[in-house]
């Protein structure tokens, strides 16, 4: 038989000897066994010595802001003119930390890119808790955060509403939906698993907290049939979103007259941005995980190695941006603009511009090599200048632009205070203890559709086995 | 066996393909009230029970679309008539600025729609549930592959139900009948 001028034959062999993304010769019931043992298992020493100290830093993240609400903002290094210091160049970075995780788990998902089914749950769960690191820093940035509530439309006593002509307001609602919408899909797919841990619970609490979020689910096809779909649908809803979501941030500094921010480019240039950080974020995380939980054969180098293309492809077209914006100030013939530029890269801030450089342009070209791209150790340390380059990008291009604008005269030199310092480690410690909670109480690679990927959830697999083992 | 009546009965397959086939043969036998569990989707199921494509998408459109036009209805109405303040000489009615939040709304209720729609359409949550009778049927999250058939069905009949998924190659059948 011919299908498409292939015999069925060429087909089958082709689907067979694929490489499996899955190694190991795993069945249904070790990847189970496997990802809920981690879960169900003791807790890991290392588990609680790093919960403890994260734990500590989000504590030190929460006094910190007890103190700021107290005291107010002048605790912060924030000038006049830098009126937007270490706060929104947080809130940029954690937010497009959170991009990675919702392009695994909704751009991959529509290009059909399987090898996403080991990593897509632990990057989501990465966008959610950076999402919430990322909302709490415009949020106490407000200073006077008993009336935060200002920024929803809600009918009150002085008929009062936000103005919907402010990107500021933008971000309220794209960022607050971005949250709410990869809650959702993080659910979505968390059903069935919750199902596989309910079902394998051995107490009666466990099994009724387990059950009752599980929802009863009974993975019947005509259950199934409707979660695809709305998993579809909601992959389908996230693209657009997460491209927006990006973009609507970039516009907090493109849509503002300051040179520097005015340009165009912005949107896209942020978008790349943040799917460059965000995938370094992943691998970070997944490379800690892997190790700790033995998971090589779910988490394989050959998925490590197409991240880290990804990574390469979004830093060229990060640097490509830095190029683009230093050409078209020059091109623009606009005294300020050219100025910004100059200013960046050899003015005050240098430092960090050039921290910015060599981390998001100059080291991930590094991955051109084969030997690099499949070498854990070497691509960890990318992964972590990745972000702290990323870092710098949101700071040079906040700071250095409000620092040197239109008058010599009101120019400043921002430097943060400790509390500055201690709010951006402290979110750090937040992000993580969230993270090691999930690890420890989720499954943290999703059960469900890593069995949907191996070669024998193919209903053709026994066919072609059975054809094969009888032509031998 | 005790004397309470079998709200179904359950039988057992060893892998997606043989699940599969029993799906096209109960199909073909015209049973209706009948569902195959696995722990992942089956890609090609739904043509072999016959299932039609999931209306989810009808549901989640129009919210889509009436969702948008309020969110930028709801700006216009905020800027121009309920607090009209002229901000940097703009005029009241910035269309263009209200894109972002129709957008982000049109997204954020349709999401909403997707996952309290597909739990809607599967009934869920639903805790109890005959298949639940079972203790094999733990399995079906994990590497299970099973047949149910509801006792609902109108051409259901103990015996009948039992033979059919015997001779299609069922295997632990069980009836599935409140214990407790």
């Amino acid at each position: 038989m011919r299908v498409c001028g292939v015999s069925v034959k060429d087909t089958t062999t082709l689907l067979l000897d694929e490489e499996p993304l899955i190694t190991g010769n795993q069945t249904f019931s070790s990847i189970t066994e496997k990802i809920s043992g981690i879960v169900e298992g003791e807790t890991n020493k290392i588990w609680f010595i790093l919960l403890g100290l994260t734990s500590s830093l989000a504590l030190m993240f929460f006094g910190s802001m007890g103190f700021l609400f107290w005291e107010g903002v002048g605790i912060w290094g924030v000038n006049n003119p830098v009126g937007w210091g270490w706060s929104i160049v947080n809130f940029v970075f954690w937010v497009g930390i959170g991009h990675a995780g919702t392009l695994i788990s909704a751009i991959l998902f529509i290009f059909r890119q399987k090898w996403r089914t080991s990593i897509n749950r632990f990057a989501e769960a990465m966008t959610l808790f950076a999402v919430v690191c990322a909302l709490i820093f415009p949020g106490i940035h407000v200073g006077r955060i008993w009336i935060a509530y200002y920024m929803f439309p809600l009918p009150n006593q002085m008929a009062m509403w936000p103005n919907f002509r402010s990107p500021l307001l933008w971000d309220v609602f794209a960022v607050g939906t971005y949250f709410a919408v990869s809650l959702m899909f993080w659910y979505t797919g968390l059903i069935p698993d919750l199902a596989t841990l309910r079902d394998r619970a051995k107490t009666r609490f466990r099994k009724m907290i387990l059950a009752i979020f599980a929802l009863g689910w009974r993975g019947g096809n005509k259950q199934w049939k409707n979660y695809e779909f709305a998993y579809l649908l909601l992959a389908a809803l996230s693209t657009p979103l997460v491209l927006s979501v990006h973009s609507v941030v970039s516009a907090d500094f493109a849509s503002a007259v300051i040179p520097g921010w005015h340009t165009t480019i912005f949107p896209p240039y942020f978008v790349a941005g943040a799917i460059f950080s965000g995938f370094a974020m992943v691998m970070t995380l997944a490379i800690i995980a892997r190790k700790v939980y033995k998971l090589e054969h779910i988490i394989t180098v050959n998925h490590l190695e197409k991240m880290t293309k990804i990574i390469m492809l979004t830093g060229m077209m990060v640097g490509y941006a830095y190029a683009i914006e230093f050409f078209v100030a020059w091109y623009s013939g606009n005294v300020f603009e050219s100025f910004t530029f100059v200013n960046r890269a050899f003015g005050p801030y240098a430092w960090a511009y050039w921290i910015m450089v060599s981390c998001n342009v100059i080291i991930p070209q590094l991955f051109w090599f084969k030997k690099i791209r499949t070498s854990v150790p070497i691509m960890f340390v990318i992964s972590i200048l990745v972000n702290i380059g990323m870092w710098f990008e949101r700071f040079v291009i906040t700071v250095s632009s409000l620092a040197n604008d239109f008058l010599p005269s009101s120019w400043d030199y921002y430097s943060p205070t400790v509390w500055d310092i201690s709010l951006l480690i402290g979110s750090f410690g937040l992000f993580f203890s969230l993270f090691l909670l999930f690890i420890r109480f989720l499954p943290m690679i999703s059960i469900a559709e890593v069995k949907g990927v191996l070669p024998q959830a193919d209903p053709h697999y026994y066919e072609i086995t059975k054809n094969r083992s009888r032509d031998e | 066996m005790n004397n309470r009546k079998s709200e179904g009965i359950l039988a057992e397959f060893e892998n997606p393909a043989e699940l599969i086939h029993a799906a096209e043969k109960l199909r073909d036998a015209n049973y209706n009230d009948f569902d195959c569990h696995s722990p992942f989707p089956i890609h090609g199921m739904d043509r072999a029970m016959g299932e039609k494509r999931s209306i989810l998408g009808w549901i989640v459109g129009p919210v889509a679309f009436i969702m948008a036009i309020f969110g930028f209805l709801f700006e216009g109405w905020t800027s121009v008539i309920a607090y009209p303040l002229v901000i940097s000489g703009k005029p009241l009615f910035s269309y263009p600025a209200f894109g972002v939040v129709a957008f982000a709304l049109m997204i954020l209720f349709s999401a909403f729609t997707s996952l309290f729609g597909m739990l809607a359409l599967n009934k869920l949550p639903r805790y109890h549930h005959p298949v639940f009778y079972s203790d094999n049927f733990s399995k079906v999250s994990d590497n299970g592959f099973f047949v149910s058939i509801e006792a609902t069905d109108a051409k259901y009949a103990d015996d009948d139900a039992k033979n059919f998924l015997i001779s299609i190659g069922g295997k632990n059948i069980e009836f599935l009948i409140d214990n407790d």
